[in-house]
């Protein structure tokens, strides 16, 4: 299929012309007759963007969300990969799992789905999965996360980061000191104290984080830190960083802008994990979006049935959906930031987190032969956030009501309209065959 | 300030606070009658809708309500609504569908009165009777009207019938003395006692002072002798510790609390001769407080609980009628 995207700004720059051919980038002109031409006029062209957290529930929790439906969200967040997170049911800690889920990734065809495979089996933080197996699988896993649960045992933790250097992987911590945390409901903080609601204090997380890159660099292992959500937290990662830890960290979009004082609804909707924090904390995460302390924005996609939101607090789940509204909530977040403009769009949500997974065909710059993951961006569509206009089964969107001004107009998997105009056009064709350049 | 629902202490300001005081000194006078029954409510249904057991509660809620003439349901639901397949949501339309008046809530977690009032699924007013450890309004409402009688006479609103408007707790000193974090009566009763003029002293080992509490309208202190020096209270709150705290290192063990928290008879003594002894009950005799304490001529456990009555009637009259006075 040849493309002719006309007049797109790549990366926020000057407007030109983009030609795909075969599901790589061509040389302008080269394309001869294209058979599909977008009009671009206005429109921001970026890398296909890359979200390293999301729980797509399948297996197991199929009422939630399904690879499918969670890929076709993905598509019209423009998003052309996506990292599945492991706590589904069963876990995704063997190959078995871990290639089902890659397997159904690749019948959807609406974006690419990795797997992340889970450290412990089941989840259960006392002895280690299958991590080789899950590498040498079709899925070919990197990323290993027990997210949901820390991995609070420090010398499991310390095997895990050792072990996982045979085959170039990483850990994905959520850093959540357990005994700390027990029955914590939000932010421990002053609205805590005045709601009567247990609380989860930023220590839980900033413990954790310290010990873990203390045992990174010390075993010379990657070490990746899920939603840091305190600015306790930034402060030891970019110490950790300027000692050379091999550290990388990712933030998502909620903690960078909502706040605890949202718990005073007692709504469900703003109940998640990590939770909400204090605005000085939002503020300095996005101080390190800016300075380059966390690499990564990443959503946490966490799709619930509405019987799990529209109960009391305290009973609720914890988590928010996120990928549909991810690249309008950003901006939204960073709109008075100076010094964020589309090329740290591109790095926070597309480079970065291609380069941290190691996705080859991701997160790539528009040069003639790389492949043609291609998000366009409206950043002139104003907007009001309705959870019920998604293709994600959730609807636990703490957006809803919020005006935006940025929408995903189009998105290109390996050369391939997946969304256009902001509708879903269809998978791609080649997605199910060995051809497919995954 | 019309209030549409009480689902904490913070809804309430000076004016409204004193209002529903001085509507209680009305309806405490129904107690003192033949016939204890007003016709206010008659017609009306009130739910009591118990997610936790709590019979001193309910019955006093319930004993409130037929007092005014209202028809009583109640309504136990155990254990969290999600476990047993019916939501709140389920639980608060099937309570609008049948056009109950008013519901009183009292839930195992914090903000569930909340959601049942503000999430839209029925319109009628919520009371407050106690939400995990987040608060307990009535029971704020009810000390503050035991304190404001023995401290300004009996009864402590302005002349019955005249409208004045009856005093409120300036220049008292309350001392609230236990397991803050986990109190919602404690969370209460420092914003009423606040809101009408009172000190508020808070005492306690600071495992069970929440995060955040110097943000409290309220002074606080670890050590309960110095304290009781200190401030030389007109009352000293004791609450009720729950002994499996030990377990969780919020303190040793029960002997060590009873020594350095409890209010012994030595205690008693180092209060000034005026103070009262107050216990939102049920008392745990020997642990927080002493024998000689819970039983002396100071003590107020029981005009609490007799009160009780008096107060909700007074806040079930206010919410359900919108008025303030007869
Ligand atoms: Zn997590």
């Amino acid at each position: 299929m040849r493309i002719r995207i006309a007049g797109a700004r790549v990366l926020g720059g000057q407007a030109q012309d983009i030609e795909i051919a075969d599901g790589r980038l061509a040389e302008p002109g080269s394309a001869g007759r294209p058979d599909l031409t977008v009009d671009a006029d206005g429109l921001i062209a970026l890398p296909g963007l890359v979200d390293m957290h999301v729980h797509l529930r399948e297996p197991g929790r199929e009422d939630a969300e399904t690879v499918e439906t969670g890929s076709r969200a993905a598509a019209r967040g423009g998003f052309t990969a996506v990292l599945a997170m492991a706590n589904t049911q069963p876990t995704a800690d063997t190959a078995g799992v871990v290639e089902q889920v890659w397997r159904l990734g690749r019948e959807s065809g609406w974006t690419q789905v990795q797997p992340i495979g889970a450290v412990t089996a089941g989840l259960e933080g006392t002895r280690l999965a299958e991590l080789g197996a899950m590498a040498r699988s079709a899925a070919g896993v990197r990323i290993f996360s027990d997210d949901g649960h820390c991995v609070s045992d420090p010398l499991l933790m310390r095997r895990a980061l050792e072990y996982v250097k045979g085959f170039d992987g990483m850990i994905a911590q959520h850093a959540q000191e357990p005994r700390l945390t027990e029955g914590a409901q939000m932010n421990e903080g002053v609205v805590s104290a005045e709601l009567g609601l247990p609380g989860w204090p930023a220590a839980a997380e900033e413990a954790i984080i310290a010990r873990d890159v203390l045992l990174a660099q010390h075993v010379g292992a990657r070490l990746h830190i899920c939603h840091v959500s305190t600015a306790g937290s930034v402060e030891i990662i970019r110490w950790a960083k300027s000692r050379g830890a091999r550290i990388t960290a990712e933030v998502t979009p909620h903690h960078l802008i909502l706040t605890d004082d949202l718990v005073r609804s007692y709504d469900p909707v703003y109940k998640v994990n990590p939770p909400l924090r204090t605005a000085e904390d939002a503020a300095a995460l996005r101080q390190a979006v800016l300075d380059g302390t966390i690499d990564v924005i990443a959503t946490d996609h966490a799709p619930h049935p509405a019987e799990h939101k529209c109960c009391e607090w305290t009973a609720a789940a914890m988590g928010m959906v996120g990928m549909e509204t991810a690249l309008a909530v950003v901006r939204l977040a960073m709109r008075e930031e100076e010094g964020f403009g589309w090329d740290q769009v591109a790095r926070l949500m597309s480079r970065n987190p291609a380069r941290i997974a190691g996705l080859p065909g991701q997160g790539h710059g528009f040069e003639p032969g790389a492949h043609a993951n291609i998000v366009l961006v409206d950043p002139g569509a104003p907007h009001t956030i309705d959870p019920a206009d998604s293709a994600s089964l959730g609807r636990n969107n703490p957006f809803a009501g919020t005006e935006v001004d940025t929408a995903v107009h189009s998105t290109f998997l390996y050369g391939h309209p997946v969304v256009l105009d902001g509708e879903l056009q269809a998978p791609h064709p080649a997605s199910k065959e060995d051809t497919w350049p995954l | 300030m019309a209030l549409t629902s009480l689902l904490s202490a913070s809804d309430l300001d000076r004016r409204t606070a004193v209002e529903l005081l001085d509507l209680a000194e009305e309806m405490a006078t129904v107690a003192g009658r033949e016939v204890k029954k007003l016709p206010a409510l008659r017609g009306r249904t009130v739910v009591n809708l118990f997610f936790e057991d709590s019979t001193r509660t309910r019955i006093s809620f319930e004993a409130a309500a037929k007092r005014l003439s209202a028809d009583v349901i109640n309504f136990a639901a155990k254990g969290s609504s999600v476990s047993k397949g019916e939501s709140l949501q389920d639980t608060a339309q099937t309570l609008a569908a049948m056009g109950v008046d008013g519901v009183v809530v009292r839930h195992p977690g914090s903000g569930a009165p909340h959601r049942l009032a503000q999430a839209g699924w029925l319109e009628a007013p919520i009371i407050n009777a106690g939400d995990g450890t987040h608060e307990h309004p009535t029971q704020a409402l009810l000390d503050a009207f035991t304190l404001r009688r023995v401290l300004h006479g009996e009864p402590a609103s302005g002349a019955a019938g005249t409208g004045a408007d009856g005093k409120d707790l300036a220049g008292a000193t309350v001392m609230i003395v236990g397991d803050v974090l986990h109190s919602r009566v404690a969370r209460s009763n420092v914003r009423t006692l606040h809101t009408l003029g009172a000190s508020v002293v808070l005492v306690a080992p600071a495992t069970l002072l929440p995060w955040g509490v110097e943000s409290w309208p309220c002074q606080v202190r670890y050590d309960l002798d110095e304290a009781i020096a200190e401030f030389a209270p007109d009352a000293v709150m004791m609450l009720r510790i729950q002994l499996e705290r030990m377990h969780q290192a919020f303190f040793p063990n029960a002997r060590e609390y009873t020594r350095l928290w409890g209010l012994s008879a030595a205690r008693l003594h180092a209060l000034p001769a005026d103070a009262w002894v107050m216990h939102p009950g049920p008392m745990n005799r020997g642990v927080e407080i002493s024998a000689a304490a819970a039983d002396s001529p100071r003590a107020l456990v029981l005009d609490q609980v007799a009160n009780g009555v008096a107060v909700r009637m007074a806040t079930l009259y206010h919410l359900l009628t919108g008025e303030d006075s007869h």
